[in-house]
Parts: structure tokens; C-alpha cells; sequence
């Protein structure tokens, strides 16, 4: 069931400078949301504002009915999200899309995220946890500003980090931390399932390809509807063009047609 | 409460609010956000012959007060709808209208014959107003002898209620009105989108795949308003005013400029119950206004 109405913002939390996150509460328990689906979100405003826009959820904070949405601050639209404040309502559309494949007892799972890339991957993971799975997080960001929240994620796994300045955990790309070889070395039983900014996608598919390792992907495509009516999102697969509002915005990478 | 019913042709609405072609997909994706049986008509996703895989992503781009967009028709073709899509849509309690594309008069002809056996569709949009296909669409919608070309064809094959949907791309689209009127349709509903064009100024390249697009939103709003008001005057059958509609108060200026009904496009994404938002605040206008049907205000602007 997709809903679309106002919910109330119980906090505007700034965990570090073009960040916010904001944690939203209804009166009515917010229902199924499956990790890596995501909200749409009516900005009213400037003339620039007009679409809603699509954030990721980060955390369903169950014990007190809240919904976190953590967003980088990149334009105008993320920019007035950012000015909200304790009290204020916002319009949301939810939830979204098909979110990640769903944990199964016993099984390893490494979650790979760059930069507000690793939102999603909390919700992620705790559902992971809760289905009996073990999920690994290995999380890069530019540099240690960029990597926000990361207690909340060893809350529920064992951490990894890179940062390209070297700031945090191992310098360098996600590609490129050391617990990839013992973590999927031959024989190991792992699946990937990653989010960030394109070119760390297409790495990790690289690696997952070359190692024979499944692996899934979140797509951030341009959206208006968000519900697969308008098309405007697609993402050419083996299938053909298909909505990544509504089939995705996770994708097998075998499913996808890129070049790796 | 006014009576805000309308007959089009042999189109009875219970209201004149419609959701407009490419916007609402097939009404089912809406169907947890808005009650559908209370929208007046729904028109579904443009509907050719052969199947057509659209443009390239990227195929949109938010610009002031509206968007472009170049999606280009993507749709799996006319056997598939009437097959796989046609037995999930066709007990809605609403009317269900197919927006028809082509390239060529005898494709369109023989789409909308294979609606025509399709007892719960009781209407079909004739699309020859599509910018953002290469060949064939926009080039009918542009010339009095194109348009004419079309409609005739597809009235030879379809016998219910024809509207042919106009582009604003054109020098005078009132001669195009008048050449469909004759041709034989039913209705016209207008507009289209507007062709335009963005450009990444960091990345020095146009934001959308084919480079232009069509523009919609309530920034295409007066231009529509002008194209109903002028097309209204041009011709007798009924005519459908779209473009930009947002609100009520939106819609009521359609209706003064000699719009029959209306279909809501974009604002479904900004609210996807808006359709039915709509049709309420124009009967609740209507009353405020001492009207007691909304034919007192249809083409009150001379
Ligand atoms: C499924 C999905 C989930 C997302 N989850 C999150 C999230 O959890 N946290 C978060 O901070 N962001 C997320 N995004 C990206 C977010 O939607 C955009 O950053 C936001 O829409 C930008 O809005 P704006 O008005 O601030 O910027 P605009 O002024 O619209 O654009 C500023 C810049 O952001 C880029 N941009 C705009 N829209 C998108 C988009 N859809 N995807 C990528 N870049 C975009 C533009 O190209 C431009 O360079 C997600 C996007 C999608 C599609
Ligand atoms: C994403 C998108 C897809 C569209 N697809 C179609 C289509 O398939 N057939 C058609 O006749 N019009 C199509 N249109 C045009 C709309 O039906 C409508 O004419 C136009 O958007 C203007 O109305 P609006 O400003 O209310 O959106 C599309 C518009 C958008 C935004
Ligand atoms: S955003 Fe409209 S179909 Fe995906």
C-alpha cells in the first residue's frame, strides 16, 4: 500500500555541514517499507522546486512510529529541506520502488555505500539483521566529513571505511580495502549489494562480475511520478527500457546493460 | 452542489475532469492515492501499433514552473494492451480512453480499429501532437492537410467518440481545428506540449537525450488558455483544454476561455489525488458562485 499525506517532523538533525537529517512521525503506524525503497517529496517553493523529490529511506525507527530521511544538501530543493524545523509538515510519498533483496537466515551480506549513498544501507542492514542475516558494511566517502552516522552502522555490523584523503580507515576507493580479499575470497558465500555515485557502482559490479559474486545495485535516475506512470526514469536493461522508480531502483547488475 | 456533468459525443462524464495521456500511466499505478471512480474520465498512456522502446534516459528535466520531457512514445504496442492491459482496466467505473500515436495514417487506422472491438473503451485520443517522436506524430499535427489525412482514416475505422488531441506547435491552430472538425472528429482536446530545450551550462550539453523536449506545467498555462479560447471559437464540437492546470481555479479559467472539459497532466506528480481534488473544488466554485451548472460558465469570455 502506497500512501501520500503529511507527515510531522519530530527533529531536523545536522550530523555534519550539508547534511540533514530529518526524522518524520504520522499518527498511524507507518507500514510495511522495505529496506532500499524510497519517498518522494513535495518541496513547495521556488519556481526551481516544482517535482517532488526522491531520498532514500535511512531508518524505521518502529519503537517510536519515526521515518529518518538523511539528505545531502546539493541544491535548492535539498536546501529548503534543510531549513525545516521540529513541528513543521511535509508532504510524502511512500514507499517507493522494490528495495533490496530480502535477508535469508545464516547468509553474509556486504553492503557497499558511497557517500549519502549509504543511507538506504542502514535500514538495509538492520532488516538483515532481523531476518538472521549477517550484513558488512564497507562505506567510502571523500573524506571523514562525508561519512556520517557510522556508530549507528557498527550498531548492526562490523564496519569497513575508506576515504580517498586517507582521513578514515584505509585511503583510497571501496574497490580497494583489504577486507575484500578475505571477505570474498573463492569459495566464500557473500552478496553484494551496493549504493552510491555511479562510477563506484560500476567498480564494485566490476569486482562482483570478475569474482562471480552476486550483486545488486540502487540506481538514482532522474523521477517525476515515482509510481511508473510517466517513464521518465528509465534505465535500458536486458529487458528493455524499465522504470527505476518502480522495477527498481535496485537492479541486478546482470540485468543491467553496462559495460563491465 | 452544481451539476458538473458532461456529455462529449457519446462520452458521458460524471464530471469533466480527466487525467491526461502519459501522466497517469494506466490508472492502476494511482490506485492506493486516489479513489479512480471518481475522476471523470482516465487516458491512458499513448498507445501505438508496433511496440516502441522510447528515447534514451535522460528523458526529463525540471525547468521554471514546469518540466521537458522526451519519453517518445515508449509503449508495448496495441495487441499487448488490448490483451494484458485492457482485462485489468476495463471494470474501473470510469471512462477509459486510449491516447492513439502512429507514423503513418494506416497505423493509426488500424490501432484504433483494434480499440474499437473493445466494448469498455468508449473513447479513443487521436495523439498527433507528439513532439518527441523523429518521424511521423508532430508532422500530422503541423499541417491543415496532415491532420486531415489522419482523421479521416481512423474515422473510417473507429465508430465511437474520436478527440483529436492538437499540438501548439503551429502557426494557427485553429485552422488544424477545423480541418479535424471536418475530417470527422468528435471533440478536440488541446494542448500538447510545447517543444523546448535545456542546457547543462556545467557539462555544456543538453539535459534531455534527444535535445529537445516538450514542455509542460503550469508554465505552458496562458499559451493553452489562448489555444482554447481561440480553437473554441473556430469550431462547434466540444472542446477538452489542458496545459499547466493545477487547481480548480486553473481549471475554471479553461472553462471560461470555452473549454468543455478538462484533463489535469503534470500536477499528478506533485499530487496524485489531484484529479479528484479538482472536480470537487470546481463543483464547490460553482456554488459559491451561484451557478447551478457548469454550462453557465463554459465560454463565457467572448
Ligand atoms: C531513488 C533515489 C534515492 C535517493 N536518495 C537520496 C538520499 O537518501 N539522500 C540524498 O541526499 N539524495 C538522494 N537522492 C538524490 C536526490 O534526489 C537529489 O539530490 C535531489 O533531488 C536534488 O534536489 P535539489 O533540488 O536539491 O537539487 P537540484 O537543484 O534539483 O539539482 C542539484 C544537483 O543534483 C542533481 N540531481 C538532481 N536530481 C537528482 C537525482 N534524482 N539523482 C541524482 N542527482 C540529482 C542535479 O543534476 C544537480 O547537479 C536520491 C535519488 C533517487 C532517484
Ligand atoms: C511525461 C509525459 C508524458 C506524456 N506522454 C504523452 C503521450 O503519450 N501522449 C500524449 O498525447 N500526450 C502526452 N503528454 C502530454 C500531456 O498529456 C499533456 O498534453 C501535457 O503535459 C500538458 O498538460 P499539463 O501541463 O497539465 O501536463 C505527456 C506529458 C508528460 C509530462
Ligand atoms: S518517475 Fe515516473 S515512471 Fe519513474
Amino acid at each position: 500500500m502506497k500512501y501520500c499525506k503529511d507527515l510531522k517532523i519530530v527533529a531536523a538533525e545536522y550530523p555534519s555541514d550539508g547534511y540533514v537529517l530529518l526524522r518524520l512521525t504520522d499518527n498511524e503506524p507507518l507500514g510495511e517499507i522495505l529496506g532500499g525503497q524510497f519517498v518522494e517529496i513535495r518541496v513547495d517553493g521556488t519556481a526551481d522546486t516544482f517535482l517532488r523529490r526522491p531520498i532514500s529511506v535511512n531508518y524505521v525507527d518502529r519503537k517510536n512510529n519515526e521515518l529518518h530521511l538523511l539528505i545531502q544538501i546539493v541544491g535548492d530543493g535539498t536546501k529548503q529541506l534543510s531549513s525545516l524545523k521540529a513541528g513543521d509538515k511535509l508532504n510524502v510519498l511512500f514507499p517507493l520502488g522494490n528495495g533490496f533483496t530480502q535477508g535469508k537466515s545464516g547468509e553474509k551480506v556486504l553492503l557497499v555505500g558511497g557517500g549519502v549513498g549509504i543511507a538506504p544501507l542502514l535500514e538495509y542492514g538492520k532488516q538483515l539483521r532481523e531476518a538472521g542475516a549477517t550484513p558488512v558494511f564497507l562505506l567510502g566517502g571523500r573524506s571523514k566529513r562525508n561519512l556520517l552516522m557510522l556508530d549507528r552502522y557498527s550498531e548492526i555490523g562490523e564496519v569497513y571505511v575508506t576515504t580517498e584523503d586517507g582521513s578514515l580507515g584505509e585511503k583510497g576507493f571501496v574497490t580497494q580495502h583489504s577486507c575484500l580479499k578475505t571477505l570474498c575470497e573463492a569459495g566464500s558465500d557473500i552478496r553484494i549489494s551496493v549504493c552510491g555515485p555511479k562510477p563506484m557502482m560500476v567498480a564494485v559490479a566490476r569486482f562482483a562480475k570478475a569474482n562471480n559474486i552476486r550483486c545488486e545495485v540502487s540506481l538514482e535516475n532522474m523521477m517525476a511520478c515515482g509510481l511508473g506512470a510517466c517513464l521518465c526514469c528509465v534505465e535500458k536493461t536486458v529487458k528493455g527500457n524499465v522504470c527505476v522508480c518502480k522495477e527498481g531502483p535496485v537492479f541486478n547488475i546482470n540485468d543491467l546493460t553496462w559495460q563491465i | 452542489m452544481a451539476d458538473i456533468s458532461v456529455k462529449i459525443a457519446g462520452l458521458e462524464m460524471k464530471n469533466p475532469v480527466m487525467t491526461a495521456s502519459g501522466t497517469f500511466g494506466y490508472g492502476l499505478e494511482f490506485a492506493d492515492l486516489v479513489n479512480l471512480e471518481e475522476i471523470g474520465g482516465i487516458i491512458v498512456k499513448g498507445t501505438t501499433l508496433n511496440p516502441r522502446e522510447g528515447n534514451d534516459y535522460p528523458r526529463m528535466a525540471e525547468t521554471p514552473h514546469g518540466m521537458l520531457n522526451c519519453v517518445g512514445l515508449q509503449n508495448k504496442g496495441v495487441d499487448y494492451f488490448c490483451r494484458n492491459i485492457y482485462p485489468q482496466i476495463k471494470d474501473i467505473r470510469t471512462n477509459m480512453i486510449v491516447n492513439v500515436s502512429g507514423s503513418c495514417p494506416e497505423d493509426y487506422a488500424e490501432c484504433a480499429a483494434r480499440i474499437n472491438e473493445l466494448e469498455n473503451i468508449p473513447a479513443i485520443e487521436l495523439n498527433i501532437s507528439c513532439p518527441n517522436v523523429r518521424q511521423g506524430g508532430m508532422a500530422f499535427g503541423v499541417t491543415t492537410e496532415g491532420a486531415s489525412q489522419v482523421v479521416k482514416a481512423v474515422r473510417e475505422a473507429y465508430n465511437k467518440t474520436l478527440i483529436v488531441k492538437l499540438s501548439p506547435n503551429v502557426t494557427s491552430i485553429a485552422d488544424i481545428a477545423r480541418s479535424v472538425e471536418d475530417s470527422g472528429a468528435d471533440a478536440v482536446s488541446l494542448i500538447n506540449t510545447l517543444m523546448g530545450m535545456s542546457i547543462d551550462i556545467e557539462r555544456r550539453k543538453p539535459r534531455l537525450s534527444i535535445k529537445t523536449g516538450g514542455l509542460s506545467g503550469p508554465a505552458i498555462r496562458p499559451v493553452a488558455v489562448r489555444c482554447v479560447y481561440q480553437v473554441a471559437h473556430a469550431v462547434k464540437i466540444p472542446v477538452i483544454g489542458l496545459g499547466g492546470i493545477m487547481n480548480a481555479e486553473d481549471a475554471i479559467e479553461f472553462f471560461m476561455a470555452g473549454a468543455s472539459a478538462i484533463e489535469l497532466g503534470t500536477a499528478n506528480f506533485i499530487d496524485p489525488a489531484i484529479s479528484v481534488k479538482v472536480a470537487e473544488g470546481i463543483d464547490s466554485w460553482l456554488d459559491r458562485h451561484g451557478c447551478k451548472s457548469l454550462n453557465e460558465i463554459v465560454g463565457v469570455v467572448e
